[in-house]
């Protein structure tokens, strides 16, 4: 189990290094940071000076080995827009991005489990066919586009919630709501094909015979298999809604780390674009080792793989 | 071919998937016939016109509206859509062949080219792909082109992890083994065995990442990034229409409704594509 983990964590450190080069090339071939922080007019020498004081001049090789001992010290450079240390500005972004993600992630995958029971409990039945018709909609709807309606009926409509920014809980609302529905239609679906595939297991069958409850068998022998591909799915969602916040952020004006990194392009601010796509790929570089680790412990015939 | 059509036929989901795409299609490439009014140039005296039906079979000139410029909403969403599904389908297209030659290419070699290959699979995948587009889409500016490689780059690794699976099974079969044994080539093996026996499943994925894609490129453009105006994008419709979300609720509505119902379509089609083919693929989305 420790080879297992210490392979897992490794594998990790390699995948964030990767993610830290990338954002790197791509972010250098953005535009020139040192027109835009210039007035218009500003002349060639003071364009050369800032260059060079920012280190912009030097070949992109060294630039690149540079920033990457500075990142791994949490030294993303200064905001060139907020004039201070970038990761400081990503970082005071993440409680607000979490408390999102969070609620729609525990939101989310509660409803799509219960939905998801329900329509393998009741085949062929008229709630199978509601719950999967729900969740096929929730799947083909864009979370940005959703959003825009919950704003137009809660908001425009009905005047019930605010439409956009934060601060109060029913701010957290829409935003929340609308990246669960995602969630909870993916869940569903995965969890209802998973639970049939089981119910249909030998073992089950025996259980059956023995004549255990049927409360008893599908807590001991179904819930706790089909939670295992429900798990891996876990950690494809928290990459979903990190990337599905972006949007959602951007609808309905929420302080995020995603709200942040589309600003940031939108001004060419290089530190806090490498630093936000650095902490978010990080973050999910870490899930998804949780869920590595949580997989290997739950199912040992795993760990022994490769 | 028979057998196919018989069998998607008799699947309901699947061919109502298949009647609405097509349906798609259709309306997309003869747009320029239907005697639809501009969808760039606006008519200034029908600013934020509301859609318009007299009944239910005669709609007014504008049957769901104008935006804020006096443009039909219905002119620009089927103009939209000539672009949208060019984009995607060519993004597809592109992720799918350099996914599935990589996926091959990881599967029969093995070793080193197979473990650097997914490692980069892993690299990407922990970039949440709707960051990485947004980065690059930034860098390299939003044109046609750029989008296409922007889509197919986040959709090469799907291809080519399943694909890889695929030959790795493929490479012990005896029909390989004896190619193998009788001395042909390398690359006749993974062209004439390997890449028939692949191509089913790359289908299926194609079909599922038609719907990803067609969902990011709406993203994209409602961030300001896709195609840019005043070519018609349903995300940048979106993006302009939240402005006049509390008066002209119909701007903002129709593009998304069409996003969703082209989505459905496609993911209708793909399940039962996917249980067509091959049940056990079930588990790879």
């Amino acid at each position: 189990m420790i080879r297992f983990a210490l392979g897992k964590l490794a594998e990790a450190a390699i995948a964030i290094w990767g993610v830290v080069t990338i954002v790197f090339f791509v972010s250098r071939v953005l535009g020139d940071p040192a027109v835009l922080l210039l007035p218009i007019g500003a002349s060639d020498a003071e364009l050369q000076a800032l260059r060079s004081s920012l280190g912009l001049d030097q070949p992109i090789l060294l630039q690149y080995f540079t920033s990457l001992g500075a990142m791994l010290r949490g030294d993303f450079g200064m905001s060139f827009q907020h004039m201070r240390p970038a990761l400081d500005v990503v970082l005071e972004r993440m409680p607000a991005t979490a408390s999102l993600s969070a609620s729609a992630l525990v939101l989310g995958v509660l409803i799509g489990a219960i939905a998801g029971t329900i329509a393998a409990l009741n085949r062929g039945k008229l709630a199978e066919l509601i719950v999967m018709t729900a969740a096929l909609l929730g799947q083909a709807t864009p979370v940005f586009w959703l959003g825009l309606m919950m704003i137009l009926f809660f908001s425009v409509q009905l005047g019930w919630l605010p439409s956009s920014g934060s601060g109060t809980l029913l701010h957290l609302v829409l935003p929340a709501v609308t990246l669960a529905v995602f969630v909870s239609a993916s869940i569903a679906r995965l969890l209802r094909s998973s639970l049939l595939d089981i119910l249909g297991e030998d073992y089950v069958r025996t259980a059956r015979a023995k004549g255990l409850l049927p409360q008893t068998i599908f807590t001991w022998h179904v819930a706790r298999n089909a939670l295992i591909p429900v798990v891996t799915m876990i950690g494809i969602i928290a990459g979903e809604l990190l990337g599905g916040s972006v949007v959602t952020e951007t609808v309905f004006a929420w302080p995020g780390i995603g709200r942040l990194i589309v600003q940031a392009i939108q001004n060419q601010d290089f530190p806090v674009i490498q630093a936000g796509v650095a902490v978010v790929a990080t973050i999910f570089v870490f899930i998804n080792l949780a869920i590595d680790l949580l997989y290997g412990v739950l199912d040992p015939r795993i760990r022994r793989q490769r | 071919m028979t057998a196919f059509f018989t069998a998607l036929a008799k699947s309901r989901t699947g061919l109502v998937g298949f009647i609405l795409l097509a349906f798609f299609v259709l309306v997309a490439i003869f747009a320029p016939w239907l005697g639809l009014p501009s969808p760039i140039r606006g008519d200034l005296t029908a600013r934020l016109a509301p859609p318009t039906w007299t009944s239910l079979f005669s709609p007014g000139a504008h049957p769901l509206g104008t935006d804020e410029v006096g443009r039909d909403i219905l002119s620009r969403i089927l103009y939209g859509s000539r672009l949208t599904l060019t984009i995607a389908a060519t993004a597809v297209i592109l992720g799918g062949i350099v996914g599935t030659f990589l996926g091959i290419v990881a599967g029969f070699y093995g070793g080193i080219v197979d473990r650097i290959l997914m490692r980069l699979v892993d690299i990407q995948l922990a970039l949440p792909l709707m960051l990485l587009a947004l980065l690059v889409v930034a860098a390299l500016g939003p044109s046609f082109s750029n989008l296409v490689i922007v889509l197919a780059l986040t959709s090469w690794i799907r291809y080519a992890r399943i694909i890889r699976g695929q030959v790795l099974a493929l490479r012990e079969r005896e029909f390989v083994q004896s190619a193998h044994a009788i001395g042909a080539s390398t690359m006749r093996i993974m062209l004439r065995h390997i890449l028939p026996n692949v191509l089913t499943p790359a289908l299926v994925v194609a079909t599922l990442e038609l719907a990803r894609i067609i969902i990011m490129d709406a993203a994209l453009s409602f961030l300001g990034l896709g195609i840019q105006p005043p070519n018609p994008s349903w995300g940048r419709m979106l993006a302009d229409g939240r402005v006049y979300i509390s008066t002209a609720w119909w701007i903002v509505t129709f593009p998304g409704v069409t996003i969703l119902l082209t989505v459905l379509s496609v993911n209708l089609l793909g399940d039962w594509l996917r249980d067509y083919f091959d049940p056990k693929l079930r588990t790879t989305r």
